[in-house]
């Protein structure tokens, strides 16, 4: 099991190597947050031949997985329509994670956060 | 038959690939495997390489086998498994490494399944049982059902799907992809899943 852990850590080493080659100096370290923290991703998006970042805002709803498979869900309303988007946390597509507003919450899923108006999402938040 | 190799299933793994697909993946340490005897059409009647893969001590080989090593001049190892058709030149005491395979490599693997013991036949068949769970019925919902007709044949069928053991065979899966290979520390990576628990021992075979 330990060598398997040490491959895991190559690999996580590998992607974080692609994440570093393709930003040079705009590499950035993904910050802690955990789940009701307001956060921004900017995401890589590849259009043809051309690659452009795509910024995401949201709550942190969710995080799950252990090792190099987690992910966490990010929830946020566009234009009234309640959005959803789920990150893989070291996939070499993120170019960084900014944390905006720390939430202080008491579960570590917040999906009855959903179908909550903004107001209140925000007084349970803070 | 160009490449195989003996190995050992670690685990499973995510890898992300450079356009940034997250892939998963068995790990297995192959390798490396002595040959410790090189069997030909002239003097076996078919050709193939005799491989064995992790030393073992001398004091679990028996004599027969013992001979085969002092006369291949290899340490002893287990795991004892004869490659057919192996067109390589291959001499005894070579040894096969993951420097055969190249990433994007289509293999064969080879493996024992995982023990899933007495197992009715939903589990085992994909029957999809007899009865409702309402109507009276109270213990009709995973059973096989009819197994024949009576007086004729007043038997039943050879080969007829019951209940039974199921898993612990001999499992072949083709095509898998090589995703990445980690030769100094002798680690495969292999897109998707592969036969057998962790620790069992698989043959690897390039298609």
């Amino acid at each position: 099991m330990n060598k398997l852990r040490m491959i895991e850590n190559m690999t996580k080493e590998r992607a974080l190597e692609v994440r570093r080659n393709k930003d040079g100096a705009n590499f950035v370290e993904i910050p802690e947050f955990g789940p009701g923290d307001t956060i921004n991703v900017a995401y890589r998006v590849v259009e043809g031949e051309k690659e452009r970042i795509q910024n995401y805002k949201g709550i942190v709803i969710a995080r799950r997985g252990a090792g190099l498979h987690q992910s966490f869900l990010v929830r946020k309303v566009s234009n009234g329509i309640g959005v959803e988007r789920v990150f893989p946390l070291f996939s070499p597509m993120i170019q960084g994670i900014v944390v905006i507003r720390s939430g202080k919450v008491r579960r570590a899923k917040l999906y009855y956060l959903r179908g909550m108006s903004e107001r209140k999402i925000r007084a349970k938040l803070s | 038959m160009k490449g195989a190799i003996l190995g050992k299933k670690l685990g499973m793994i995510s890898y992300f690939a450079e356009d940034g697909a997250q892939v998963p993946c068995s790990v297995i340490e192959a390798g490396p495997c002595p040959v410790v005897q090189v069997k030909t059409v002239e003097t076996d009647g078919y050709s193939a390489v005799k491989v064995g893969y992790r030393e073992v001590k001398e004091q679990r080989v028996n004599k027969p086998e013992m001979g085969l090593f002092i006369k291949a001049g290899v340490k002893p190892v287990g795991n004892i498994t004869e490659f057919r058709e192996y067109n390589g030149d291959l001499q005894v005491g070579d040894v096969l490494t993951l420097g055969q395979f190249a990433k994007g490599d289509k293999l064969r693997i080879t493996g024992t399944s995982k023990g899933k013991g007495f197992q009715g036949v939903v589990r085992r068949h994909h029957f999809s049982g007899v009865g409702m769970a309402t109507h009276g019925q109270s213990d009709r919902q995973r059973h096989p059902g009819s197994i024949g007709s009576s007086s004729y044949p007043s038997r039943v069928f050879k080969g007829m799907k019951m209940a039974g053991r199921m898993g612990g065979t001999k499992i072949t899966v083709r095509n898998l992809t090589v995703v990445d290979i980690i030769e100094d520390q002798n680690i495969i990576l292999i897109k998707g899943s592969v036969p057998g628990a962790v620790n069992s021992v698989l043959k690897i075979i390039k298609l």
